[in-house]
């Protein structure tokens, strides 16, 4: 049976557009159809702006690469109406443990809070991701949305005018010219529109390969992260065991700097060092490998006029915390809102810097979090590594050292502290929604927070009053008035208002806080309104 | 409280040094290192204030304090 990343999802097809006379102006173009690329379209399809799609491929990712899926994401496709199968598919863990040599050092449960809809994490392969994300594409398209995804179309050039962007695309039949007013690249952290664009990816490299393993094995290993220091079958090393749905686990083999990628990449010396981990006897068949050298980089601004990167293109991170495709996604969600006011014409083009601002932001974050995990799993001196050991050492013993392991910091939402389309945040309201978080889920009296959040402004009333509807710049802002006294469990009230007796927030289309209030006050809300729309 | 204590705070100063290096006799340097490591950590979880673990490390660094006034840290007498 062929692997569903060998399977074209989206065979080429020839488009008129190669038969047209003058190339062919569309409002926007996404380059690269991976997790990032597909999230951009469907969100701007779903909200009718047309929409093109090009990668050079036609299949999904090859092999698996990320496995780990966050909740925010999670609620992210929610919005985008396509966590649902990810969700069944996925495998839902809690537990870790963490060895050290050949002593299990200790063990650790997420303990997710309870009162969201969807899980702390989700183990799911990358393809699977795509696919879920291909089969959304085609359901968009079936409800006639604009929507166009085009295989083996290969980006091969771009270039700027002074309104919009031309490119060459090349295919099995030839190359043709198109025009963008706006263009997404998401064509990966290798992106050739990057240098196409003679644009700088600057950053860290962490001189360490990685044998990255996905087998099929029937094995009694529990549905839990499993992580090793210097385990014995990979001395001075390190090494990881995860679980994917369909008996797949993942495998992270520590390998060293100075290797021959190419010789360890051979099944017959990756299939006895498998044998080392999981046991002579383990049955299993290699599903894919790969080696990998980490980097941690990202470029100066994710925006140039027209042109915007998204996802890896715009920043790269090591795999150990799950920040890759769950960063990516979170700038997909920070963007579409911004480019479709701009395009509507009810915003000013500089909404789009505060994409740059706030996704540089999250880049940031990401880098710093995961350079420190790759720095506590590979010490880069021998003072690191003594402190390294210590730290796990003492971790067998006592709790206090537990919270110093740092074996991936797994990745958790951006708050935009700082943003300049944060307005006024009010004291004594929890500080877990001040302004520039996400929203936080909480159970409501008919479903869930969330599902009414998103897509458009609004104004989150908890016992507050406040007008049904806010016209103001052709904008509106629409009231979800929620009560003390449909909050089920009392999350509602804890999120949102912790001492206060009643509390206005304004909602961002990407469901992050804009500013919060005790009570309604019509000047400070278009005001705040005003600020988080760049006018 | 937010400062570092510098000013003598060990009872029997002397019965404490001779426990802090009976500690490492007859280690190899290794194990001395590794029990250095463990015991800074221990301390530090201890004291749990940042701002007093920020000036103790500063302090460690640089027990004269002068090391920031000049440029590249050569300012040292
Ligand atoms: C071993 C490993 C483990 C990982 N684990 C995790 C994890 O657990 N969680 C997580 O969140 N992330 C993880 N990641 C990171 C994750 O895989 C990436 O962040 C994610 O794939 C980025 O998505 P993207 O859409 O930005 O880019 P990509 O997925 O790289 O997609 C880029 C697309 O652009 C296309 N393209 C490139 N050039 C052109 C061109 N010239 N013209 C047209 N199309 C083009 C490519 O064909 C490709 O489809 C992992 C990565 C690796 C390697």
């Amino acid at each position: 049976m062929a692997r569903i990343f060998e399977t074209p999802l989206y065979p080429y097809r020839r488009s008129p557009d190669q038969d047209a006379a003058a190339p062919v102006r569309h409002p926007v173009v996404v380059v690269g159809a991976g997790p990032v690329g597909l999230a951009c379209a469907i969100d701007l399809a779903r909200q009718d702006i047309p929409v093109v799609v090009l990668d050079e491929n036609d299949k999904v990712s090859f092999g698996s690469r990320a496995i780990c899926f966050a909740k925010r994401p999670l609620e992210i496709l929610d919005r985008l109406g396509c966590a649902e199968p990810m969700v069944e598919k996925g495998v839902v863990w809690n537990v870790g443990k963490v060895f050290f040599g050949d002593r299990r050092v200790y063990e650790f449960n997420l303990l997710p809070e309870a009162g969201h809809r969807r899980p702390a994490f989700i183990n799911l392969q990358q393809y699977y991701f795509e696919k879920f994300l291909v089969d959304r594409v085609r359901e968009l398209q079936a409800e006639g949305r604009p929507i166009e995804i085009r295989g083996n179309s290969k980006v091969t050039a771009v270039g700027r005018g002074g309104d919009g962007v031309a490119l060459s695309v090349e295919t099995p039949e030839g190359p043709y010219r198109m025009r963008a007013d706006w263009l997404i690249a998401c064509d990966g952290a290798n992106s050739p529109i990057r240098a196409m664009m003679g644009l700088d990816f600057v950053g860290r490299v962490f001189e360490d390969n990685f044998l990255i393993a996905d087998v099929v094995m029937e094995a009694a290993f529990p549905t839990e992260r499993w992580f090793w220091f210097d385990p014995p079958f990979n001395r001075g090393q390190s090494a990881l065991l995860h679980k994917q749905p369909d008996g797949v686990w993942r495998i992270d083999l520590q390998l060293g700097w100075n290797i021959d990628k190419e010789r360890e990449k051979q099944p017959e010396n990756v299939i006895p060092r498998l044998k080392a981990m999981l046991g002579e006897d383990a049955k299993f068949t290699l599903e894919w490998v790969s080696i990998y050298t980490f980097q941690c980089r990202r470029m100066e601004s994710f925006r140039h006029g027209q042109v915007l990167f998204a996802g890896d293109s715009a920043h790269q991170v090591s795999p150990f915390g799950a920040r890759g495709a769950n960063s990516g996604l979170q700038d997909a969600d920070n963007l579409v809102w911004k480019l479709k006011l701009v395009m509507e014409g009810s915003a000013p083009e500089s909404l789009l810097d505060s994409y740059d601002t706030e996704r540089l932001y999250g880049a940031d974050e990401n880098i710093l979090n995961s350079s420190r995990s790759t720095d506590f799993i590979t010490p880069k001196s021998e003072m690191s590594r003594i402190f390294r050991d210590a730290v796990l050492d003492l971790s067998e013993h006592f709790a206090f050292a537990r919270p110093l392991v740092n074996s991936g910091r797994l990745s958790v939402p951006c708050t935009y502290d700082g943003s300049p389309l944060n307005g006024p945040d009010a004291q004594g309201l929890p500080p877990r929604t001040r302004p520039g978080s996400p929203a936080v889920d909480a159970p409501i009296k008919e479903g869930w927070l969330l599902d009414r959040l998103g897509d458009r402004f609004q104004l989150l009333t908890i016992d507050a009053e406040a007008p049904d509807l806010i016209e103001n710049g052709g904008i509106a802002v629409e009231r979800l008035a929620l009560s003390t006294a449909d909050d089920p469990t009392g999350a509602l009230k804890e999120r949102y208002l912790g001492d206060a007796g009643s509390a206005v927030y304004l909602l961002r289309p990407d469901q992050h806080v804009a500013a919060r209030w005790t009570a309604f006050d019509r000047a400070e809300v278009e005001a705040a309104l005003a600020k988080a729309t760049g006018r | 409280m937010t400062t570092l204590n510098t000013a003598p705070n060990i009872p029997q100063p002397d019965d404490f040094y001779a426990e802090l290096l009976a500690l490492h006799e007859g280690r190899s340097k290794a194990e001395s290192d590794a029990i250095n490591a463990r015991l800074v950590l221990i301390l530090a979880n201890h004291i749990g204030d940042r701002q007093v673990l920020r000036n103790a490390l500063k302090a460690a660094a640089d027990p004269g304090g002068r090391r920031s006034a000049g440029p590249e840290g050569h300012a040292r007498r």
